[in-house]
């Protein structure tokens, strides 16, 4: 029972590291704002979603013990850190920040260009 | 621009709930585990910025229509009179009571006094950090 334990924990924040590390490399390698942001708000939160499921079945599975918190700042942190990615890129668009050179589409453009117009008429 | 913040507005509405019941959580687990009155206290400020982030400071004020001046008085308030509380039986300034009660919905548990010390706390800290922020964020 405990090898199984010990093997479920090892193995989820085994994966979280991985995840984390991964990125490390993709924020550093990466070349604009908003690859960065992908890059951050996603691995990064799943790494350390499985780092804390890890300590939760750690503390649970070993020591007896389950953890409410844990599992509340799981669902805590799946809410939120999506939503900070999103609001750092749609702040970098908003205030100007261009996508790479290698960016295809920008079907977001005309929509702020046409807001920025109506705005300007108001004035 | 016009801002379109739908999804900040919508996560706000669940996220405040969790900060500010995991804030009570904290000032009730104050006396056995880590946290307390202060971090409790921070924490509801914080959902509070959250919610002040999201909307606008009218309709904050709207939602809590506290004066949060006088929460920090009625914190002190607290404070105060469960320290001079113990006067009343003869005992040093500042010296608590406990006993263990038999209430209808969670058995039998242990009150102590140091607890209304500790809202009180927690008043003051709610009090006195959203009156700073209002102030500083308000016009006027």
């Amino acid at each position: 029972m405990t090898v199984i334990a010990n093997t479920l924990i090892i193995i989820t924040i085994l994966v979280g590291l991985i995840f984390t590390v991964v990125t490390v490399i993709g924020v550093i390698r990466l070349p604009d704002v908003y690859t960065r942001a992908h890059a951050a708000s996603k691995s990064a939160t799943l790494g350390v979603l499985s780092i804390l499921v890890g300590v939760f079945f750690h503390f649970w599975l070993n020591e007896g013990h389950f953890s409410v918190k844990i599992l509340l700042g799981i669902l805590f942190l799946f809410i939120t850190a999506p939503i900070g990615g999103h609001l750092m890129s749609r702040a970098a668009y908003v205030s100007g920040v261009k996508p790479t050179e290698l960016t295809v589409g920008d079907d977001l453009a005309e929509v702020v260009e046409q807001a920025k117009k109506e705005q300007a008429n108001k004035k | 621009m016009k801002a379109n913040d739908v999804i900040l507005q919508t996560a706000t509405k669940v996220v405040a709930f969790i900060i500010f019941l995991f804030s009570v959580h904290i000032f009730f687990a104050g006396h056995f585990a880590p946290g307390g009155g202060f971090v409790g206290g921070l924490l509801t400020t914080a959902a509070i910025v959250l919610l002040l982030l999201a909307f606008d400071l009218k309709t904050v004020q709207k939602a809590l229509p506290f004066d949060f001046m006088i929460v920090v008085a009625i914190g002190l308030l607290l404070a105060l009179g469960t320290a001079a509380g113990s006067i009343l039986f003869d005992v040093p300034f500042f010296t608590h009571a406990f006993d263990d009660f038999a209430l209808p919905l969670f058995g039998v548990s242990s009150l102590h006094t140091a607890m209304i010390f500790d809202a009180g706390v927690y008043l003051v800290v709610v009090g006195s950090t959203i009156t700073m922020i209002q102030a500083i964020g308000g016009d006027s």
